[in-house]
């Protein structure tokens, strides 16, 4: 019996322990550390002119959906018309994160497919990203008027989602703000 | 009734899956002969068991029978019927009793096939395939039931996920399954070798041709669903190093070296523990590629199931089945170390490199799949490894692969000089740049695309060089050889549409109104017109768009834009217009108003190469699994 025989099994025992501690974590829903906390602060060049930043403070005092996007993602170009959609409905300002991207491409895809975001925020290196928590593109966080993350929906939007997960939320909210 | 029936039948697959094991492994070690012969017939009797399961589950979807809870979720009464039988593995429950039956059915093959093992070998076989059984039909009993019934009954069903809608994504499943399943014989092969503590080139050149089998398979199966998400997410890419598509590339990639592997262990006896190694290490990156995608660890676009019950569930079965064959490895692998030497310069040194670079890419997919888990699990948040990290590990390890492949089939096994390897092999080296150049400049490339297009020339080149030594000898070369030359060839292929799509692919995202053109890469799009179309469960707009090169037309596309009723989910179905030398790609997008709808549209050269590739490596398995030396059946001791 020799030791270095033993290695392929241990490899497997690492890997057993991190799924277990995985599967402990359902990734469709918020670390519990962001639940109703303020959402990540931050100060980003806008994609449609770099020159000037944005930051998320600037549209809180209502409720506000981050939508996390980017011109590689294929869930983002499934779910834009929904997200085209919210928009014209005027229920609730959507504010982009344009998540590792071309800032060329996602502008493009923008000025082609139509432009659902209030405003959108370049986040090039997925710092940002990171601070939120975000696995990857698309995910949709509820921020309330106070700033706090009150939820977030993993994968493209659909019209049901919509409808079922997020308009209720955001009625609720209301109807706690008033 | 049938759903009953098909319930049953399950239940009654799960005793007879375990007597094969017990008859089997037991058997074997009691010398029992009537055990032995036990064996196969219960092997046999699982078989029909899942089959007729299978029939009733599929019985229930084709006449639309919706007091069945799975049917309810994932048809629908304007479903047409060939997709009503897709619908079948469309979600989790059906997927795993198609995951069963393909079990079953590599399980009667080797019951089937076995002449020429010893009789005690393959009843150990056939008993680890049993243990594999029970793990797989136990977990759908306890967790995923796909009989559950629904009373009342549903008056409509909520439809099949219009992804899934697709004659390529029909197939997808099967044929991944069956390569992905294939891999258990291998492995039971590896364990029931070290149950007895021995390796001889027996069992080995009884191994090969099942690995090549359920490569071919995976190979087929990774292919088709590279092709579904090229032609139908409506983004014109062809992967995504999503965690599912790693988790299918990654067996591949194990299996690849483990291919190469068993040839050495075959011809030289040499490599017998990292072969039997890597038949366990496959397998298993199957079932972790199972755990992956239905344990919901991973998100990613293709987790349409997940759930964390059986995700456990999975991870328990994945500690039995792998943590119980290296342990058992550990144990007795250091008994089977052996075989003949050879020198540092010889064909066993090559395939070694072979072996060692398809492992270490294998890991680096591993590790960048896993990552974000680990990341999470140690508290340093979700995030996620973009393709560039996968890009590049690829483009690193294959780039040498691709040089060495030239070499490969023209070494000698246990010795050979590097002045005959090198010898005349100028005239490839001049032919792979000569082409290579030509073709960057054709392309307008850099130094990435001449690095590229020289190497899949040089392996093109180089690999046809035993085949061609038969011409003049008027002989016809074995099937091995064949297969082996148009594997390579596929290779040589695949690296020059991998280097020349990825590198000088054109895409735009245009706005335009009927009438309107748009140029690119010296075609001209024309969109005709844009009219509603009805289908059998969706509404769709379709384009009409004409293709020019200069004056000729050359094709009208049909894009559309679909809605499906039901789940009212907007689908994108591209215009596509393949060649050999490049891909017409017309996808819409949005109506953005005054009557402009988005559009992306795509020129890419040589895409067609990439599969093309691949399916000439999957042909060369499929030649090399037929060779007439491992029909025959008989043992030539070594």
């Amino acid at each position: 019996m020799k030791l270095r025989m033993f290695l392929p099994l241990l490899v497997l025992v690492v890997l057993i322990g991190f799924f277990i501690v995985g599967l402990q974590r359902d990734p469709t829903v918020l670390p519990s550390a962001l639940i109703d906390q303020p959402a990540p602060a931050f100060v980003l060049p806008r994609l449609d002119d770099p020159s000037r930043t944005t930051s998320l403070d600037e549209y809180l005092g209502a409720p506000v959906l981050v939508n996390v996007w980017g011109s590689w993602c294929v869930g983002c170009w499934q779910e834009h018309p929904v997200l085209m959609m919210i928009s014209a409905s005027g229920e609730i300002p959507i504010y982009g994160l344009d998540y590792k991207d071309d800032p060329q491409a996602a502008r493009q895809l923008l000025a082609t497919s139509g432009d659902p975001y209030t405003v959108t925020a370049f986040d090039g290196d997925g710092r940002v990203g990171i601070d939120w928590g975000v696995y990857g593109a698309p995910e949709t966080f509820l921020v309330d008027a106070d700033g706090r993350i009150r939820f977030k929906y993993v994968g493209p939007l659909s019209e049901r989602a919509w409808r079922e997960e997020l308009l209720p939320r955001i009625r609720a909210l209301r109807e706690e703000g008033s | 009734m049938i759903p009953e029936l098909g319930h049953f039948v399950l239940w009654l697959a799960l005793p007879l899956a375990a007597a094969q094991a017990l008859f089997g492994i037991v058997g074997a070690h009691r010398g029992s002969a009537s055990w032995l012969a036990l064996t196969p017939v219960l092997a046999r009797a699982q078989a029909w068991a899942v089959l007729i399961a299978f029939l009733s589950l599929a019985y229930a979807f084709l006449t639309v029978d919706f007091t069945v809870l799975y049917v309810a979720a994932n048809a629908n009464s304007q479903l047409p019927w060939p997709y009503r039988l897709s619908a079948v593995w469309g979600a989790h429950e059906g997927s795993l009793l198609l995951w069963a039956l393909v079990l079953s059915g590599w399980t009667v093959a080797v019951a089937r096939f076995r002449s020429g093992l010893p009789d005690a070998f393959a009843a150990r076989v056939l008993g680890v395939l049993g243990l594999i059984s029970v793990g797989f039909l136990l977990f759908m009993l306890m967790t995923s039931n796909p009989f559950t019934r629904l009373l009342p009954a549903a008056v409509e069903g909520r439809d099949l996920n219009p992804l899934l809608q697709d004659p390529g994504l029909a197939i997808h499943p099967p044929m991944l399954y069956v390569g992905y399943v294939g891999f258990s014989v291998a492995f039971a092969i590896a364990v029931a070798a070290l149950i007895e503590g021995r390796v001889d080139s027996a069992w080995t050149r009884w191994a090969r041709p099942w690995t090549l089998a359920a490569w071919v398979a995976l190979t087929v199966g990774i292919t088709l669903g590279s092709w579904w998400a090229y032609y139908e997410l409506g983004w014109g890419g062809w992967w995504f190093w999503d965690p599912v598509e790693n988790a299918s590339f990654m067996p591949w990639l194990a299996g690849t070296a483990l291919l190469h592997s068993l040839a050495v262990t075959e011809q030289r006896d040499a490599f017998r523990a990292w072969t039997i190694l890597l038949a366990i290490a496959t397998f298993s990156l199957s079932l972790l590629g199972t755990f992956l995608v239905r344990s919901g660890v991973l998100i990613s676009v293709h987790a349409f199931a997940t759930d964390p019950a059986r995700g456990l569930f999975i991870l328990a079965f994945l500690v039995v089945a792998v943590g119980g064959a290296l342990t058992l490895y550990a144990i007795r692998a250091g008994t089977l170390a052996g075989g003949s030497g050879f020198a540092l310069m010889s064909r066993e040194t090559l395939l070694l490199i072979n072996n060692l670079l398809l492992a270490v890419a294998c890991a680096a997919i591993l590790w960048g799949t896993l990552y974000p888990l680990f990341a999470d699990a140690v508290g340093a948040g979700k995030i996620s490894v973009g393709p560039p990290w996968f890009g590049l590990v690829f483009v690193t390890l294959t780039a040498p692969l691709a040089l060495l492949v030239g070499f490969g089939p023209l070494s000698h096994w246990k010795r050979d000089e590097p002045r005959r390897l090198l010898e005349g092999r100028w005239v490839q080296a001049l032919i792979a740049v000569a082409a290579g150049a030509a073709l960057t400049w054709h392309y307008d490339g850099g130094i990435g695309t001449l690095i590229g297009t020289v190497l899949g020339s040089w392996v093109i080149a180089t690999v046809t060089i035993p085949l061609a030594r038969y011409l003049p000898l008027r002989r016809v070369p074995p099937r091995q050889l064949v297969g082996m030359t148009l594997a390579h060839l596929g290779v040589g292929a695949f690296a020059l549409g991998i280097t020349v799509a990825s590198l000088h692919s054109e895409h735009r995202d245009v706005a335009l109104r009927a009438g309107e053109r748009y140029e690119l890469s010296g075609y001209i799009f024309v969109l005709e017109s844009i009219r509603p179309v009805q289908g059998p469960n969706y509404q769709a707009q379709e384009s009409s768009v004409q293709v020019f090169a200069g004056e000729d037309m050359i094709t009208t596309l049909h894009p559309q834009k679909r809605i499906y009723l039901v789940q009212q989910n907007p689908m994108t179905e591209a215009g596509i217009d393949a060649g050999i030398t490049r891909d017409l790609f017309v996808a819409m997008g949005e109506p953005v108003g005054e009557g402009r709808w988005s559009f992306r549209i795509q020129v890419k050269p040589m895409l067609r190469f990439i599969w093309g590739g691949a399916l000439l490596m999957a042909l060369g398995g499929l030649l090399a699994a037929s060779d007439r030396r491992y029909r025959r059946g008989e043992v030539v001791s070594a």
